[in-house]
Order: structure tokens, then C-alpha cells, then sequence
């Protein structure tokens, strides 16, 4: 059984193919990384895979069964991640709102949620920040802190949408070894998007590339390729690898450069930005 | 003071108003909608001075009035940006409405003041009855969505994700908020309606991280400022909304204060 296939999924978006007859299959307890440049559709692929855009054409399996919405055994940490953020609100308690959120009427936290909790906490090491106010955690103790809400409910697969966005390194490696450690220790299948290849690219076992609505799913060394690059792109692309860090050129210029730049709204001056 | 009958009333009323309005008002705060709450105070002006220049109960056409454009915003869609402005042009449209039926409705002068700025002196017992009745329903229809109004106020995307309805949260919340508007412009007047839904519970957020506790002392907050200030005004003569508004901004300044961090 496979944790997430597509088949021909076109997914249309104000008149526009945001996915065009992507077609590929994750694994149960496998690590994906999903690269792509901004507007290539990596929340579009996440959205669809939950149920949440609706599909021009082809089908969509999540474990086993037909997509939708709701579905018990898919985590999910969206990008925007919320309104939660800036408020003196226990992180606790922002984490609690999702066990009991989608139940109308008078129920409680009971003895067994309250321990589910711990255990979501604990896996990602985040029960102390969970005393916490949110608005006082860094980005890299927040981000474990939604983590552990995505892991309520047990789910198989995990979708994490850009959780590196905005993290200094050292923090960014933190939450790859939590997302290895998930797959790892729980046989978790994570489909995990990034805007940079190379904080990744030790602990995925596979690569989902996205461009010009393709989706190409391989190991990182068939995939991030001149000739596969250039062909998702629509354009001449060159890869520059060393050791184990890579660089995607287009005509001598980082390609994931300027996009990265319109992501942040800001210009930072980082000599390599890496896919 | 409680030998009065009308000072008993006006305790009743500005108690069960000040509970609803801390409670709604703390999710009307969570949801970043205080803009909504004050925009749906100014619809219920044009229902009171409509319903007033056709001869009808001015708080039921309050309510009315209300309840609709309540009901109306939560279907507008989820577009902050666009809905600001749209609520805007609402609130403009409806004053200017509100103006025409006081045009009209010629023994305005002060039935007007009593709209605007509250009258909680001239509860009547059956108005009481009403408001205590609306407050209980609220607050039990409040109770029973108030998981997913959490999960959907704090985490938009991700509650969407889960499955929350998140159109239907959204409606039932603005028609609970719709009836808080209208009790509270009974005590404070329509102009008046943020300082007891916003004050005291931009307040209590700045006072606790918990979310429980929090919505609590909203509305003890609420009720704290609700009843001194009738006792200041019946002791000063001076009026029940202006003493209301002044401890509910000290109370908020000293929050902003007192904030931990």
C-alpha cells in the first residue's frame, strides 16, 4: 500500500493548471522532500492531497482509500500557520484546540486526550514549551510545538509545508532530525516541502520536484539532474554538485535565488541560496 | 441605592448584558473581528430607529437588524482585506439610514441619545425578561460551538484540513455576536458597544495565557465595570455610560501595563 498516489491530477486554480497530470507514488514510512520553485504548487499538491482543492481531472489515494477531507490518518502543518502565532495564548493550549476542534457541543479534554497530548509533546521534546505563551517561542521551538499538533490522532502521513521557512540553520537542522526520527521510530510516510534542497538532502529517501505543473518523484541524484531540471523549468539548467551540497544554475545564476528574495519580501544578502 | 426599583432592574440588565458581552467578546477579540462587533452596533441603530419611526419595539428591531447583517458577514467570505472595507461601506450605509428614520420620526431628540449612547435606567422588567433570555440562549449556543470556534480562530488552515465547517462556525458565531450587540447597546448605547465587548476582553488577554481562565475574566471584567459603574453614576449623577467606558479603558490601559513579557 502506498501513503499518498496521484494519478494524472490536474488541479486548475483561477483559470490556471497550478498540477498537470502529476503522477507519482509515496511510500509508507518514507521521507520526501518537495522542492520547487514559488508558485510551482507545493501547497496546491498539500491541499489537494487533503481533500481541500478540487481536481480537474485524475485521482487521488491517500492510504489505501480515496481522498478526502478530513481524513483521520493525515497530519498537517500548514505554512500560514495561523492567527495564533502573535497571541499570549498557552502553547498548550493552541495544541489542545485541534483534539477536541472539530467536535460541536459540550465535550471536554478528557484523561486519555489530555495523555494523547503528552505523547504528541514528548515525541518532538516540546512538553516544556508547551507552558509556554506561544508569542514568546523562537520560530524553531514553535515549529516543534506545532509538530507535536500534527501528530494527534496518530496519523500515517504527514504533510509539512515549508516548516524550514524562516529558521536560522541550526534550527532547521533540529527539525529535519525530528521529521528522520518521525519516520524512523513511528514509520511515519512525510512529505516534507523546503525551499532549499541541501538541509534536506541527508535525511530524505526520496525527491518530489515540482515545475510547470510536473511533478517528478526519484532519488536526489536521478532527479536534481541538468536534464530532468531543465525539462520541469522549461529552461537551461545546469547542476553543480559539492560533495553533498547542491547548486541549480541557470545561465551561471542561481536559479532558486530571486524567488527565494520575493518569498522573505526582503532582499538578504546570502551569497548561495541553494534550491 | 437597591431600595429603588429601577436601580434593582438596571443591575440585572447591565449584569447580564456585561456576561454575554465579556464572553462573546473575548472570541470577537481571538478572531481579530472587534471591527465586525462595532460595525453590527451601528446596523442595530438603523433597525432601532426604523423599527421606532414604524411603530414597533426598538430592541426587536435592534435584534433584527442585527442578526441579519450578523448572519450576512459570516457568509461574506473570508477575505480580511476585502471585508474590512466591506464592512465599512455596511456601517457607513446603515448611520446614514439611521439618519433618514430620525429625520422622520420626529419625537427623535431623545430616543436618539438613549440609542447612541445607552439607558440602562429605563429597563422595564419585560425588557429584562427578554435580555436575560437572549443572554442564556447565546451563551449555550456559544458553548456548544466553542471547540471548533477555537480550533478555527486559532488555526484557520489547519481546522480546515480537519474538516470544520468552517462557513457555518463562522455565521453562528456573528449571529451569537449580533445578539451581544444588541443587549449591549440596551446598557451602553450602539456607540459605545466596544467598550464593553472589546475593553475588558482585549484586557483579560493581556492579563492570562490560558484560554479558560481567560474568557472568565473577561467576563468578570465585564461585569466589574458594568456594575461600579452604575453605583459611581448613582452616586456621582453623572451618566452610567460615561463611568462605564472610563473604568473599562483604565482597566484596559493597566492591563497593557500590568502585561507579563
Amino acid at each position: 500500500m502506498s501513503a499518498l498516489r496521484f494519478d494524472n491530477v490536474t488541479v486548475r486554480l483561477g483559470g490556471r493548471d497550478i498540477l498537470k497530470a502529476a503522477t507519482f507514488e509515496i511510500e509508507d514510512g518514507e521521507l520526501v522532500g518537495m522542492l520547487g520553485a514559488n508558485g510551482a504548487g507545493k501547497t496546491t499538491l498539500m491541499r489537494a492531497a487533503l481533500g481541500l482543492a478540487p481536481l480537474a481531472s485524475g485521482s487521488i489515494q491517500v492510504l489505501g482509500g480515496p481522498v478526502r477531507a478530513g481524513h483521520s490518518g493525515v497530519g498537517y502543518m500548514p505554512q500560514n500557520r495561523g492567527a495564533a502565532l502573535g497571541l499570549r495564548i498557552r502553547g498548550y493550549d493552541v495544541v489542545a484546540s485541534a483534539m477536541l476542534g472539530t467536535r460541536f457541543g459540550f465535550a471536554r479534554l478528557d484523561a486519555a486526550m489530555r495523555k494523547e497530548i503528552d505523547w504528541a509533546l514528548d515525541t518532538v521534546g516540546a512538553r516544556d514549551l508547551a507552558r509556554r505563551s506561544i508569542a514568546e517561542l523562537s520560530g524553531g521551538e514553535r515549529q516543534r510545538l506545532l509538530l507535536s499538533q500534527a501528530l494527534l490522532g496518530r496519523p500515517k502521513l504527514l504533510l509539512l509545508d515549508e516548516p524550514l521557512i524562516s529558521l536560522d540553520p541550526a534550527h532547521q537542522s533540529v527539525v529535519v532530525e525530528i521529521a528522520r526520527r518521525l519516520r524512523d521510530e513511528l514509520g511515519l510516510a512525510i512529505l516534507f516541502s523546503a525551499h532549499e534542497l541541501n538541509p534536506l538532502v541527508n535525511a530524505i529517501d526520496r525527491v518530489l520536484y515540482l515545475g510547470g505543473g510536473a511533478a517528478v518523484l526519484g532519488k536526489v541524484e536521478d532527479v536534481v539532474t541538468g536534464p530532468v531540471l531543465s525539462r520541469l523549468y522549461g529552461a537551461e539548467i545546469e547542476v553543480v554538485r559539492v560533495r553533498d551540497r547542491f547548486f541549480v544554475m541557470a545561465g551561471g545564476v542561481e536559479v532558486e535565488r530571486d524567488a527565494h528574495r520575493h518569498e522573505n519580501g526582503h532582499s538578504h544578502d546570502h551569497g548561495h541560496a541553494h534550491v | 441605592m437597591f431600595e429603588y426599583d429601577f436601580m434593582r432592574t438596571a443591575f440585572a440588565a447591565s449584569g447580564v448584558a456585561a456576561i454575554l458581552a465579556g464572553t462573546v467578546g473575548y472570541f470577537l477579540v481571538l478572531r481579530g473581528q472587534t471591527f465586525a462587533g462595532h460595525a453590527l452596533s451601528h446596523v442595530g441603530f438603523t433597525g432601532a430607529t426604523g423599527a421606532a419611526l414604524f411603530g414597533l419595539s426598538p430592541l426587536a428591531g435592534l435584534l433584527g437588524f442585527t442578526l441579519l447583517a450578523g448572519v450576512g458577514m459570516g457568509l461574506f467570505g473570508e477575505k480580511l482585506s476585502e471585508r474590512d472595507v466591506a464592512v465599512g461601506m455596511m456601517l457607513s450605509l446603515a448611520l446614514g439610514l439611521g439618519l433618514l428614520f430620525l429625520h422622520f420620526y420626529t419625537a427623535a431628540a431623545t430616543q436618539a441619545t438613549a440609542l447612541l449612547f445607552g439607558n440602562v435606567l429605563g429597563v422595564d422588567d419585560s425588557a429584562l425578561w427578554i435580555l436575560t433570555l437572549l443572554a442564556v440562549c447565546s451563551l449555550a449556543a456559544l458553548a456548544y460551538i466553542a471547540r471548533p470556534l477555537i480550533f478555527a480562530s486559532l488555526q484557520g488552515e489547519l481546522a480546515e484540513a480537519r474538516g470544520v465547517p468552517m462557513r457555518l462556525v463562522s455565521v453562528a458565531f456573528l449571529a451569537i455576536v449580533a445578539v451581544a450587540v444588541a443587549e449591549c447597546a440596551q446598557i451602553v448605547g450602539v456607540l459605545l458597544v466596544f467598550t464593553l465587548m472589546v475593553g475588558p476582553a482585549a484586557a483579560a488577554q493581556n492579563l492570562s495565557r490560558r484560554l479558560g481562565g481567560a474568557v472568565a475574566l473577561s467576563a468578570g471584567l465585564a461585569l466589574f465595570d458594568a456594575w461600579c459603574g452604575l453605583t459611581l453614576a448613582y452616586y456621582t449623577d453623572w451618566p452610567v455610560s460615561f463611568w462605564i467606558t472610563t473604568l473599562s479603558g483604565l482597566v484596559y490601559f493597566a492591563s497593557l501595563a500590568a502585561r507579563p513579557g
